[in-house]
């Protein structure tokens, strides 16, 4: 008797997180993208917020401190770590990313201060969507430097 | 010479760590005290051996040996000397020597400890213990050597190897290449140090676990043994996430103080499971139930711990924390998916021995409270899970990689942190064993009314939306509920004993050391809370471009800007700094703040440093944008407005103070032999 009242109060408390739990990672979830995989499935994605990775172009940054409007492009990155990795490392990855000039590109707008991380073949992380214009409009810039991190080669410091 | 005998000295120790596991398993299986010994032995040498290597990493990245690739990575001539130091866990291989150096330290402090009383635990305390030094040491000397260096090939590559290749040459760069400028910063130095201490310390009370679920010593023994290691590793937890934060919130420049990054939650899920440990053991101790769930906890945050340390370090998510790739991920895994496993069949195996005689008699007993407590401390710990390997999931199941952001956390923890206010104020009310529950409303009822003057303050103050008020009212009754306890002690005190009222106060809480010190503790917890409603609910933010003079108005502040100088400095910076004044709601100059951006020019790497006007009831937090450099006359600002984020700050001073209340050594008089014979026999006391 005492027991079953502990398993359905337990029981009740269990069932209300686990709502909680799907009902707002359903309202939440936002996909994570390549820039490939955006334009692929682009009429889906317009409007939804999704998140999307990318390498930095450093030449295409454009901010106007004015009204804080920040502009650049991001190219394709592959999304799966074995593959960046089989490519040489993240860096290498991006690097080359930045530099081909065949990879489908996305054209980034956000609003707000400009990144301390945002530079040339940085990894930018975007929250945002997808306009019927084709350009991102990101909420949310996480960017990473991972040349900045990983052992290089000595010369490659000492060039500096 | 150093590099290699640091390099030795790593090795040995991993010789010895190995040696000491198996050393007590033949100690154990074959009943071999002698050989219990000399695996405590074994243990203990490792302690010295690693400070060697400690203090060879830290010698050659003071004295700029840029010949180790290490030091190579993480310093550079320009940076201080305090800096350079603490350089040895600004990367990955000194992070895991220091991390191997602290439980080394810990190691030899138990293994020091006098066993005459627990002897038969002994060699299983030592196995455990050596063997997770052993992982992390196989770390430091297979896969990440902070003892490599630059070597020139025959072939004029320059590659890094620990022992010379044949014909090759030493290289020594002239310079390192200097810490990431972001974590150039005294929280930064700092929060490390004491979250690697928080997660090390639980690896201790886990090993008593593991021996007391193996030898079937299933009393509360291990418990009071491991309280004070449980209840220290808790405080350095605690205190290296605010550290985290603070350090997020002075040098990221976005006005916050936690982002839900699975790093963070990563070093929240072992202190969830920490606390509820905590909590629960006591329910053991007194009562002698909830013995599985004391296993499931310490074992869960061991595993917590080194999922936290390996997430930390493998760079397997994307995060602000995950600098690089690394081989370190699957060993990671491989040792998690053992130690957890191994344990759970350890608490399979003892299972029907733990199951206690008691039963809970009624629903709102404190130790049915404790149990809820439990309960909802693990829904945490599940829901902050489930977000960290949602895009591992849905890769998995739909092919496609989806995350969730801090909506998802804010919307499921803020219920749960509802209701654990709720029971923390109700479950230091409720009495044990058979509950009136008439009675125990009306216990809580008075506290409750006088909880409510905070969200009433919080109403005159204008801090309006329902939510909010609602966490006032819990906080309020939490804080209520302590107060009113400790009111009542010292108020019968004071007439049993006739003394003032403070003497009463400090002679009830130093006699009831657990009880007040974890009290407090609560205290800290309710004060951390009024933060982070304030900066939660109520947080305004603006930006605008300025020209000299003119001004913008958030809050209760206004700030004009007066200027921006722009100069170099002889550490490698270009700093701009704004001049802006800031003035109250009747126009009186109340402070100048200094918000400015350093360029880190080799690094290529701006740093924004915001200018905060600090006082109890906000923050005025101004970040310098950007400027025009040659007119120097318009700027612009971020400038966010923090109600009573300065409580979140304030709060790990008050835990500090509980904690050390509640784990400071008993008085040499009370240890006196006889007394503590006739202690042990009595129950336990009421609480932490």
């Amino acid at each position: 008797m005492q027991n079953r009242k502990y398993l359905i109060g337990g029981g009740l408390i269990l069932a209300a997180v686990i709502y909680l739990v799907i009902s707002s990672t359903k309202a939440n979830a936002q996909y994570f993208l390549t820039v490939d995989e955006l334009l692929a499935r682009k009429d889906e994605m317009v409007g939804r917020q999704v998140r999307l990775s990318g390498a930095v172009i450093g030449d295409t940054i454009q901010y106007n401190p004015d009204d804080l409007e920040l502009r650049f492009m991001i190219a394709h990155v592959p999304g799966d770590l074995d593959e960046v990795e089989s490519e040489g490392g993240l860096a290498a990855v991006l690097a080359a990313a930045v530099r081909d000039p065949n990879r489908n590109r996305i054209e980034v707008v956000y609003y707000g201060p400009k990144p301390d991380l945002l530079r040339n073949e940085a990894q930018a992380i975007l929250t945002g969507t997808l306009g019927e214009d084709g350009v991102f409009y990101a909420d949310e810039l996480l960017l990473k430097c991972p040349t900045r991190y990983e052992a290089a080669e000595p010369q490659a410091a000492d060039g500096r | 010479m150093a590099a290699i005998i640091g390099q030795a000295a790593l090795s040995v120790a991993l010789m010895l760590a190995l040696y000491a596991v198996s050393a007590s398993l033949v100690a154990a299986y074959w009943h071999k005290p002698e050989w219990a010994t000399s695996a405590q032995r074994a243990l203990l040498a490792i302690f010295p051996l690693l400070t060697l290597a400690v203090g060879i990493l830290v010698w050659a990245l003071v004295t700029y040996h840029y010949e180790l690739t290490y030091v190579h990575e993480v310093s550079e001539r320009a940076m201080p000397l305090y800096l350079r130091a603490t350089a040895l866990w600004g990367g990955q291989a000194g992070s895991l020597l220091f991390w191997s150096w602290l439980m080394a330290a810990f190691a030899a402090a138990v293994t020091l400890r006098d066993w005459r009383r627990d002897r038969e635990m002994l060699p299983w305390v030592v196995m455990v213990t050596a063997g997770t030094l052993a992982f992390f040491l196989f770390l430091n000397v297979a896969l990440e050597s902070p003892f490599k260096r630059f070597w020139l090939l025959p072939n004029g590559d320059i590659e890094a190897y620990v022992l010379p290749p044949a014909g090759a040459q030493l290289f020594v760069p002239k310079d390192g290449r200097g810490l990431n400028p972001l974590l150039r910063h005294p929280g930064m130095v700092a929060h490390p140090p004491f979250l690697y201490l928080g997660f090390v310390g639980f690896v201790i009370p886990y090993a008593f676990a593991m021996a007391a679920l193996i030898v079937g010593r299933l009393d509360a023994r291990w418990i009071r043994l491991t309280r004070r290691w449980a209840l220290v590793s808790w405080l350095f937890l605690y205190l290296g996430l605010i550290l985290g934060s603070r350090w997020a919130y002075d040098v990221l420049g976005w006005g916050g103080y936690w982002g839900w990054d699975p790093v963070e939650i990563s070093a929240f899920m072992p202190w969830l499971t920490g606390t509820a440990f905590l909590h629960s053991v006591m329910i053991q101790e007194r009562r002698n139930m909830l013995k599985h769930w004391n296993m499931l906890l310490i074992i869960l945050t061991y595993d917590l711990v080194i999922f936290g340390t390996f997430l930390t370090r493998s760079g397997v998510l994307s995060s602000v924390h995950s600098f690089a790739q690394s081989a370190i991920g699957p060993a990671f895994f491989i040792f998690i998916t053992l130690t957890f496993l191994g344990s759970m069949a350890l608490l399979g195996w003892r299972w029907n021995d733990l199951r206690g005689q008691e039963q809970i008699q009624s629903a709102w007993s404190r130790e049915a409270l404790f149990l809820y407590t439990n309960l909802v401390f693990l829904s945490m710990v599940a829901v902050n899970f489930w977000g960290v390997v949602y895009p591992i999931v849905s890769e998995l199941v739909t092919n496609q990689k989806a995350t969730v952001g801090p909506p998802y956390y804010e919307r499921v923890m803020g219920p749960l942190s509802a209701l654990m206010l709720f029971l923390m104020g109700l479950a230091t009310v409720a009495p044990w064993g058979k509950v009136d529950t008439k009675r125990l409303w009306r216990m809580a009822a008075k506290p409750a009314a006088v909880g409510l003057l905070l969200p009433a303050w919080a109403w005159w103050q204008g801090y309006r939306k329902p939510g909010a008020l609602l966490g006032f009212a819990l906080i309020g009754f939490v804080i209520a509920v302590v107060l009113y306890d400790i009111a009542r002690g010292a108020w019968a005190r004071r007439r049993a004993h006739k003394e003032p009222w403070w003497l009463a106060v400090v002679r009830l809480m130093t006699r009831n050391r657990r009880r007040y010190g974890g009290y407090i503790v609560h205290l800290s917890i309710a004060i951390m809370g009024i933060g982070i409603i304030g900066i939660e609910y109520f947080q305004l933010e603006t930006q605008r471009t300025l020209a000299a003079g003119e001004s913008i108005t958030l809050g209760d502040y206004t700030m004009v800007y007066d200027s921006v100088a722009i100069f170099n400095t002889n550490d490698g910076r270009q700093v701009a700094r704004a001049t802006v004044r800031v003035l109250d709601e009747r126009g009186r100059q109340v402070a100048t703040l200094y918000p400015r951006q350093d360029y880190y020019i080799r690094d290529q790497q701006p740093m924004t440093i915001p200018g905060v006007l600090s006082t109890w009831g906000e923050e005025f937090y101004v970040l310098l944008v950007s400027w025009k450099p040659i007119t120097a006359e318009g700027a612009t600002f971020k400038v966010y407005y923090n109600p009573l984020v300065k409580f979140l700050w304030a709060a790990p001073w008050v835990a500090i103070a509980g904690t050390l209340l509640a784990a400071w050594p008993e008085g040499r008089k009370r240890r006196a032999p006889a007394r503590a014979r006739s202690r042990a026999q009595a129950p336990a006391p009421a609480s932490a």
